[in-house]
């Protein structure tokens, strides 16, 4: 039978502990390159597939489900839809953070509101926590804010956050 | 029933004869390979088998961050029986567990090998501070993770839009955290069996609003075990073999910014393709007992909709009526599920799998539903809200 411990009791067996310092540098690859370049410029790029019509974004060089090439660059609108939206009490080593963190899921336009699959980011939500906890922004119409132009590097947090459109 | 049963060709109809389970435990003390040698000798006594008498062994666990050891089925393979032998890991993140039993399924169902040893651990105490960490290496590199996530702000993500789509409480959801902790007082191998309140999780704290301390399942360490053989082998060993009757799995896109999340569609896909090969046409009256993947509590009931047991949004209202209660109509994670036995993430899977076992046995012991159970499916969730694995058993 196994032999379940407390946290102080890690000082009472024996342990070996072990920090790994593994840093990677992932490149960005053939569609996120595209992507990450029209972020700096101010633009949020998808890619089409001209078969089942479906607007990749982030974008796709393929179509998941046609599996063929996709067909063109679009540019679609930094406007779009929450879709969800949370307040994170905790960091990602799961500290306590005392502001919380807000994120979730914007259905970019162009789109319906039926689609099952869309032009879709995952981005930080600039609201308040009231709005999430009583799901209001849940719907709302919201827009990119983007950082000041020579601020921009070429990647997801060249967009601050998505905030409401009055 | 079984006239039903579509045109698809086996080799050999598959029956589970044996099962074993380690404490599931916060941090435990023994290593990955000594929690896997535990539940993997038990479950070969409880079929009355000796090592010499398994041909292949399937192994299965989660990322190898959380026990931090790279190769983590070739690390566990001695303590999992594997040595000489044909052995495969397999791995669909938190559908894991209800994989790893598919795989060895299909190892016997093939006619490759007569009896399966099927193996599940998880070790996620190693990691410190803590094993949140290790999720963030889930997320894209490029166009996620540069925003710092944790695991719990997805989950978090899609049980506010299931809530929101089909205007479900949070105190509604609550009730499955109470029933399943509940339901582990009588599991002599959970981790954290409770007598609680709907008010004891709202007001517990709040972690990634809408999800809170006593929504989610613990942090586990822990191993399961089962022996799978054919047809012709099991009536030797028993006289009550339970037969898997039906699998099914799929995975969707990581794009699941893409997609809305408000209904898990590729459960449906794994459950139609499980019930298809069960012969089961109305899963609502058809399935007796289910233990659906709960390591979140608002899961439960997502997972109850794809798995069609429940129509959509329609679950909450169904657990209010008593309908998932261990003496329910379809009683629901009878053994207290993630949230009350624990999840150290394969080895919950399995440790669900080997609950209907159990049950269609009629050995559960203190867990044992009240009705007369006939057929029970079992099912696990993973990744990026993308994998789900369902396996139907009959007596």
């Amino acid at each position: 039978m196994v032999t379940g411990l407390k946290d102080e009791d890690l000082k009472k067996v024996y342990t070996v502990t072990y920090k790994p310092n593994a840093k990677y540098g992932y490149s960005a690859g053939q569609a996120y390159s595209v992507f990450l370049q029209g972020l700096k410029d101010g633009k949020i790029l998808g890619r089409r597939c001209n078969k089942c019509g479906r607007v990749y974004v982030p974008p796709r060089m393929y179509c998941e489900y046609c599996f063929r090439p996709t067909d063109e660059w679009i540019e679609v609108k930094d406007e779009g839809i929450v879709m969800t939206a949370v307040a994170s009490f905790i960091s990602w080593t799961r500290e306590r953070l005392e502001t919380p963190e807000i994120v979730g899921v914007i259905r970019l336009y162009p789109s319906r509101d039926n689609d099952f699959v869309y032009p879709g980011l995952f981005h930080r939500i600039c609201t308040t926590y009231e709005k999430v906890k009583d799901m209001s922004i849940i719907g709302k119409k919201v827009k990119a804010v983007w950082k000041p132009k020579e601020q921009r590097v070429g990647s997801i947090n060249d967009i601050e956050c998505f905030k409401e459109v009055e | 029933m079984s006239g039903m049963k579509p045109n698809i060709y086996f080799n050999k109809r598959v029956a589970v004869v044996g099962a074993g389970l380690t404490l599931f435990r916060r941090r435990i003390w023994e290593t990955p390979q000594e929690m896997s040698w535990e539940a993997a000798r038990k479950a070969l006594d409880e079929a009355g088998l000796e090592l010499k008498d398994i041909d292949c062994v399937v192994i299965g666990s989660a990322p190898d961050a959380f026990d931090g050891i790279h190769m983590k089925g070739e690390y566990l393979s001695h303590g999992a029986g594997g040595i000489r032998k044909m052995v495969s890991r397999v791995f669909v993140g938190g559908a894991t567990g209800v994989m790893t039993p598919i795989a060895g399924w299909y190892h016997v169902a093939s006619g490759l090998c007569s009896k399966v040893l099927v193996v599940a651990e998880e070790k996620m105490s190693p990691g410190r501070p803590h094993p949140q960490a290790v999720f963030k290496y889930i997320w894209d590199p490029i166009t996620e993770k540069p925003l710092n996530p944790n695991l719990i702000w997805i989950f978090a993500m899609e049980m506010h839009r299931y809530m929101k789509a089909y205007n479900i409480k949070k105190e509604d959801i609550a009730l499955v955290s109470v029933k399943n902790k509940n339901n582990a007082i009588d599991n002599p191998y959970a981790q954290i069996p409770a007598k609680i309140t709907v008010e004891d999780v709202l007001k517990s704290e709040v972690l990634v609003w809408p999800v809170q301390l006593l929504d989610i399942s613990p942090v586990s360490d822990g191993a399961a075990a089962m022996v799978l053989v054919g047809e012709d082998q099991a009536r030797q060993l028993t006289d009550t073999p339970v037969w898997i009757e039906g699998v099914g799995w799929t995975l969707d896109s990581t794009g699941w910014p893409g997609r809305d999340l408000a209904y898990p569609r590729y459960l449906e896909h794994a459950a139609r393709m499980a019930y298809k090969m069960a012969g089961i046409e109305r899963p609502y009256k058809e399935i007796d007992v289910v233990e659906p993947y709960d390591p979140f509590d608002y899961k439960e009931l997502h997972h109850l909709e794809g798995l069609m047991i429940a129509k959509r949004g329609e679950a909450p209202k169904l657990l209010k009526e008593g309908v998932f209660d261990r003496n329910g109509d379809i009683p629901s994670s009878p053994s207290g599920g993630l949230l009350g036995v624990g999840n150290p993430i394969a080895a919950a899977g399995l440790m669900k799998t080997i609950s209907i076992y159990w049950q269609l046995k009629g050995t559960a012991g203190k867990m044992q539903v009240k009705k007369p159970v006939h057929t029970g499916v079992a099912q696990a969730w993973g990744d990026l809200m993308q994998a789900s694995t369902v396996i139907v058993m009959r007596n």
